[in-house]
């Protein structure tokens, strides 16, 4: 699905707008840094609780497609502006990470 | 090529550059994309490790037409027990690092796990040098 329509989707709040028609197939979950770096995909989308500058950087280095920053985290200043330079899709919601991901499963894996 | 790059221990917010710097000339120089996939876990990886632990230190890449060969050189702690911080889940990492998602104990698995040659040599209240190379053929 498209990270538009998902965003749209889910009703998920826009912090940064980068990558919208990326056709999205898969997500990734987590809060240990390393864990995201060494195992996270290409065109994934990360949803974590973390809000600083690593976040966006590692989003850039592993070309995520988007992060969903869960119960209504506010990234740092100085990540929103990395993820501006580097053109990371940056976005946020008030759910759980286990309600959110739930959601995001069944529109993405109801189309695989 | 050769490129260098200074680290700051401590300054989170400049970790990663050096590695996406890497990453944007790997691609200028069309190196294939599960490649430079590969280099840039690795030295995000010896980024974050220096900012974590030592007080400073330097990275230096060459890139060469068969292979990357990075050198990371730190002045800090050093690394007491070496096959310890190779192992999964062990961290000497502050609570503080911790608190950032960072200090789980996968940075030097992960770094071992997608060099082709990988070299290690730590003293304790000096630093640790930190060498890889990838082949890229």
């Amino acid at each position: 699905m498209l990270l538009k329509d998902i965003i749209e989707k889910l009703e998920l709040k826009v912090l940064n707008l980068a990558n919208q028609d990326i056709d999205v197939k898969d997500a990734y979950a987590s809060d240990l840094l390393s864990d995201v770096m060494g195992k996270a995909k290409t065109g994934q989308i990360w949803v974590t609780l973390q809000t600083h500058k690593n976040v966006s950087a590692i989003c850039s280095l592993k070309d995520l497609a988007a992060v969903i920053i869960i119960g209504n985290g506010k990234p740092d200043d100085d990540m929103l502006e990395h993820a501006k330079l580097e053109d990371v899709c940056v976005l946020s919601t008030a759910e759980s990470c286990f309600d959110i991901c739930g959601k995001l499963y069944g529109l993405i894996k109801s189309e695989v | 090529m050769e490129l260098s790059f200074k680290i700051e221990g401590g300054n989170f917010s400049g970790a990663g550059s050096a590695s996406s710097e890497v990453k944007r000339t790997l691609k200028q120089l069309d190196v294939d994309a599960s490649q430079i996939k590969r280099i840039v876990i690795a030295l995000y990886e010896a980024e974050i490790n220096v900012v974590a632990h030592a007080f400073g230190g330097k990275i230096e890449v060459k890139i060469s037409a068969d292979k990357v060969f990075a050198r990371i050189q730190d002045q800090g702690p050093g690394i007491a027990d070496i096959s310890k911080a190779m192992q999964e889940g062990y961290s000497t990492a502050s609570s503080k690092v911790r608190e950032m998602g960072f200090g789980a104990g996968m940075g030097l698995p992960n770094i071992k796990s997608n060099v082709d040659v990988f070299d290690i040599q730590s003293v304790v209240n000096e630093g640790t040098v930190l060498e890889m190379t990838f082949y890229l053929s």
